[in-house]
Parts: C-alpha cells; sequence; structure tokens
C-alpha cells in the first residue's frame, strides 16, 4: 500500500494519459460501473449523505488505527470519483487521512465536481471521511 | 415570425463557449439570461443615479424615487392590479410568499386549514409548514394525478368553512403543469377563504390579470423573466394588504418611531423596510418592457413550440419517460431515461456545453410521487431555439452511449 501522498501522484500521472474529457469520465463511468464498493447492510440511513442530485452512502471500519472505507452512490459519475478517494484514502492510519491534503483533485480536474454548487454529496463524503480519522487518530 | 437571431443578440451572454462548445443555456425555469437593456439600466442607474430612495430632498434620491416608482406602475399594468400600492417589492417569489405567510401566523388559530399541493416548490411548502407550527392551523395537501394534474375533485373535498388559505403554483417548475388558477380562486372563494398564486414559472410565459383572476395574493420574481436577480413582487388586494401585520421592522416602513409606540407607514412602504435593491427594481421596468415589447403571447408561441419539438425529439432516445404529461404544460420538459441517474446525464450534458437543470427541483414531494429522486429538465425562453434542441438530444444520445 502506497502513501497518501504516492497514490495521488499515481492518480495525476493516470490522468494525465487521458487525451479529452470523454476519456476521463469513460474511466470515471468506468470506476463506477465496478463492483459494489459497499456492503449492502451498510447501505442504511444512518450512512447516508444526502447531496441535492446525488447520494452517497459511506462506511468505514477500524483496524487498529488503519481505517477501510467502503462507499456508493445511486449516480454512476459520482460513484466513480467515490471510488478513486477511496483509492486515496482507504486502508490508511488515520492520523494520514486526518492531514491529507487531497491535491490529486484539482490536477486531475475534478475540482467542479467537488465543488459546493454541484450538490452531489461528495464535498460532504471527503468531510466525513476526514472526520471519522480525526476522531480515531489519537487513539 | 419571431426574429430569434435578432433576439439572442440582444442577450451577451449567450454568445460564449462553455468547456469548448457553443453555449446551449435550457435552465430558464431557475433563471433567464438578461438582455443589453436590463444590463445598460443597472449600469446607468450605479453610474448617473444612484442614491437613496424616498428619503432624500437631494435630486439624485427624487431621481432615484421616481424610476423606482415608476417600475411599480409597470408592475401594476403588466399585471392588471388596480392600483400601484397593491405592489410590494421583495427579494423574490420566496421572500413574497414568506411575507404572507409570517403575517398569517398571528391570524390563523389552531382549527384553521391551509391548502397547498403536492406539487408545490419547497418555497411555497415550507413558510406554511412554519406558519402552521405557530399559528395551531393544519396543512393539507392537494394531491396530483399521475398525469401531474391536480386532483381538483380531492381539492374540492378538502376546502370546508375551516379554510382559510390555499397556497397553490400557477406553472408547476418541475412538471410544466399550467393549473386551472381561475377555477381555484372560485372555488376558495366559496368557501370565504383566501388564495394565493405562486406565479414564479407563469409571469415570463402567461398574461396574467390579477383583476380579472379575483386573486388575493399573486407572487412571482424578475428573475425568472429576463431581470435582475433579487427582485421579486407581491401583488396583494389592498384591504388584505392592509389587515396583514409587518413583515420586517426597519426604515421605510414607518409612519412614527417612539419608545412607547411605532405607527406603520401605508401601503406599500408597509412591508417595504430597509433599503431595498434600487438598481435591481429599476432595470426590471426594462425586463418587463422587454417582454412587452415582444407581446407575451408570441413569447409563449414560441416556447409551446420548442417544447413540442423538444418532446417529439426525446422520443427518438431510448428508454424516455416523462415526468408530467398534464393536459396544459408550458415552457419545460421534465424526463427521466431508464436506468440512467439524471446527475450523471446533467454532467456530461455541461462538458458539452449544455445547461440544463437535475435533481429534485426543489420539488421533493413530487419525486416522493413518482418514486423518482429527480428527473432531468430542459426549460425553454424566448432566445432559445430547435438547433440548441437537436444539439442537446445528440448530447444525451452521446452521454447515453457513454453511460450505457
Amino acid at each position: 500500500m502506497g502513501t497518501i501522498v504516492a497514490i495521488q501522484a499515481e492518480l495525476v500521472e493516470e490522468f494525465d494519459m487521458f487525451e479529452d474529457w470523454m476519456e476521463k469520465y469513460e474511466y470515471i463511468i468506468d470506476l463506477g460501473k465496478s463492483l459494489p464498493m459497499i456492503d449492502d447492510k451498510h447501505k442504511i440511513e444512518d450512512n447516508l449523505i444526502k447531496g441535492c442530485q446525488s447520494r452517497v452512502w459511506l462506511h468505514a471500519d477500524n483496524d487498529n488505527g488503519i481505517i477501510t472505507y467502503t462507499a456508493d452512490s445511486d449516480a454512476i459519475i459520482t460513484k466513480g470519483i467515490v471510488a478513486i478517494l477511496i483509492r486515496v484514502l482507504s486502508k490508511q492510519k488515520a492520523a494520514e487521512i486526518a492531514k491529507a491534503d487531497l491535491v490529486f483533485i484539482d490536477k486531475i480536474g475534478l475540482k467542479e465536481q467537488l465543488s459546493q454548487t454541484r450538490a452531489n454529496g461528495l464535498l460532504s463524503m471527503v468531510k466525513e471521511m476526514k472526520l471519522y480519522a480525526l476522531a480515531l487518530k489519537d487513539r | 415570425m419571431i426574429d430569434v437571431g435578432k433576439i439572442r443578440a440582444q442577450f451577451p451572454l449567450l454568445h460564449q463557449k462553455v468547456n469548448g462548445e457553443n453555449l446551449v443555456y435550457f435552465d430558464n425555469g431557475a433563471s433567464t439570461q438578461k438582455p443589453q437593456v436590463v444590463i445598460d439600466a443597472i449600469a446607468q442607474y450605479y453610474s448617473n443615479n444612484n442614491a437613496n430612495i424616498h428619503r432624500g430632498v437631494h435630486y439624485l434620491s427624487q431621481k432615484a424615487t421616481d424610476k423606482f416608482e415608476e417600475t411599480r406602475d409597470t408592475v401594476q399594468a403588466f399585471i392588471n392590479a388596480n392600483k400601484s400600492c397593491e405592489i410590494i417589492f421583495t427579494k423574490g417569489t420566496t421572500d413574497s410568499i414568506n411575507l404572507v405567510a409570517n403575517g398569517y401566523r398571528s391570524m390563523l388559530n389552531k382549527g384553521d386549514d391551509i391548502i397547498i399541493s403536492e406539487m408545490e416548490h419547497h418555497s411555497n411548502i415550507v413558510p406554511w409548514q412554519m406558519c402552521c407550527e405557530v399559528s395551531g392551523a393544519t396543512l393539507k395537501v392537494i394531491p396530483i394525478l399521475d398525469n401531474g394534474d391536480l386532483d381538483m375533485d380531492a381539492f374540492e373535498n378538502l376546502l370546508s368553512e375551516k379554510t382559510k388559505l390555499v397556497a397553490v403554483t400557477h406553472i408547476s417548475n418541475a412538471l410544466g403543469t399550467i393549473n386551472p388558477v381561475e377555477k381555484l380562486i372560485t372555488l376558495t372563494h366559496k368557501v370565504g377563504a383566501k388564495i394565493l398564486i405562486d406565479g414564479a414559472q407563469a409571469t415570463p410565459h402567461t398574461l396574467v390579470d390579477v383583476q380579472g383572476l379575483d386573486v388575493d395574493f399573486y407572487c412571482f420574481s424578475a428573475h425568472k423573466m429576463y431581470g435582475p436577480t433579487g427582485v421579486g413582487v407581491l401583488y396583494g388586494k389592498e384591504a388584505l394588504l392592509n389587515e396583514l401585520p409587518p413583515y420586517q421592522g426597519g426604515g421605510e416602513m414607518i409612519k412614527e418611531v417612539s419608545f412607547e409606540k411605532t405607527t406603520y407607514a401605508d401601503l406599500p412602504h408597509k412591508f417595504e423596510a430597509g433599503t431595498p435593491n434600487i438598481a435591481g427594481v429599476i432595470a426590471f421596468k426594462a425586463a418587463m418592457d422587454f417582454i412587452t415589447d415582444l407581446g407575451i403571447s408570441t413569447i409563449a408561441k414560441h416556447e409551446d413550440t420548442l417544447v413540442q419539438y423538444a418532446t417529439k425529439q426525446l422520443l427518438t432516445i431510448s428508454g424516455m419517460q416523462f415526468i408530467g404529461e398534464a393536459k396544459k404544460r408550458a415552457a419545460l420538459v421534465s424526463f427521466n431515461i431508464e436506468g440512467l441517474h439524471p446527475y450523471d446525464i446533467g454532467v456530461l450534458l455541461d462538458k458539452m456545453g449544455i445547461a440544463i437543470r437535475t435533481g429534485h427541483h426543489c420539488a421533493q414531494p413530487i419525486m416522493e410521487h413518482y418514486k423518482v429522486s429527480g428527473t432531468a429538465r430542459m426549460s425553454f425562453a424566448i432566445y432559445n431555439t430547435k438547433e440548441e434542441i437537436d444539439s442537446c438530444i445528440t448530447a444525451i444520445k452521446k452521454a447515453q452511449t457513454m453511460l450505457a
């Protein structure tokens, strides 16, 4: 497992290879269509992050300070981006997640997807992921 | 026949590329773009005329006040109100509804009913829920039929001597349904209740004659009528506005202030506390003039043509499901595509320079009715064209391929 910084660098490199927005979104859509990322038993109201546009379910498991996130969304593009966020932040130490600077979002041109106006639940998801890590990091 | 090219030339914003493509703007139900005359009116005001109104004795203040009041007169004529004091300037439709709902808090009691409908925008739901919470009144809801029409039989059954106020939209922002407001008003008045019509989606597309309708309160926004944001209108019959307690306290709305007792100003100033959006109100006149010059029926006719064309073209897309197929509809098409989330469609269309609205349109109860999380909505204005619809259809098909 690479560090958060290393995974972000990988992502930036991968996204650099896309020629245009279509290739980029086709990739995100493919990620979104990949296997369900959350156990159905965790797809409950308590784990639901409501965006105005799409919904995101987020579940976190803690194993000795290593946090594993699983998540899902009803919209494919949102789900694809969820998959990317999980790739960066899941199975990492709580302290690392809490202080992670997610520079890749801007670099791979997904800033718009995480903006307030999108109201797709992604911004809240990142906040939730960090809050969970923050609560755990000093234990 | 209108020359859409000539009209488009008056809207500077439309001539830009978004994500490398010519902008197609189909989110007019949320807010229309502004013609140059409206933009100029705002610039003119700040360049030559800015001053606070209704207070200064100086030249600029007087001139600004005259211009501001000129818009009030234009609104009066635009909706055929009896008097200009029946026109209250607000921040927008939401603000107008809140003004009335807030007033009714102290005018209603336990045992009184307020009736709204299932197709209301949240702005015409939440203020009444808040009003009921404080007053103890009960909120009743007119259901909709599956085609998107109001269930008028259910409405008649809900009406009783307990009904004090009915608040219903003229045109649904999510479904496009044009409600039979004349009938709603007549039936409401039969039980002695008052009626407020949310006209936010109606004034850009239909002629509204408040006296002809005999409506008690009518609310709408300038920014959906080619005018500036932050300006709305509450029309109310003079006697009813006089009965209604003031909404906000402050400057302008008072007659005399002392610590013992403050008396309120006469209409319309009683409801216009604080410095209003003077530039916006003044520019709103230019927007109404723009509509009047074109003719509202010409605008409606053009938009109807676009709705019909879009409906026909959308049907060439597999899995097309229209949400709302009311008998009378205006200016918009709401739909879903089987297996696709509206958000995904919206994101990909944006990448192709096309602005549509996706989501629940601030009308979650309707989405609940149709058991959908949201819809995609194309809403039209006078400057839209069939060619733009063609681009949009091509883009939707491309998105569908990508998402399949």
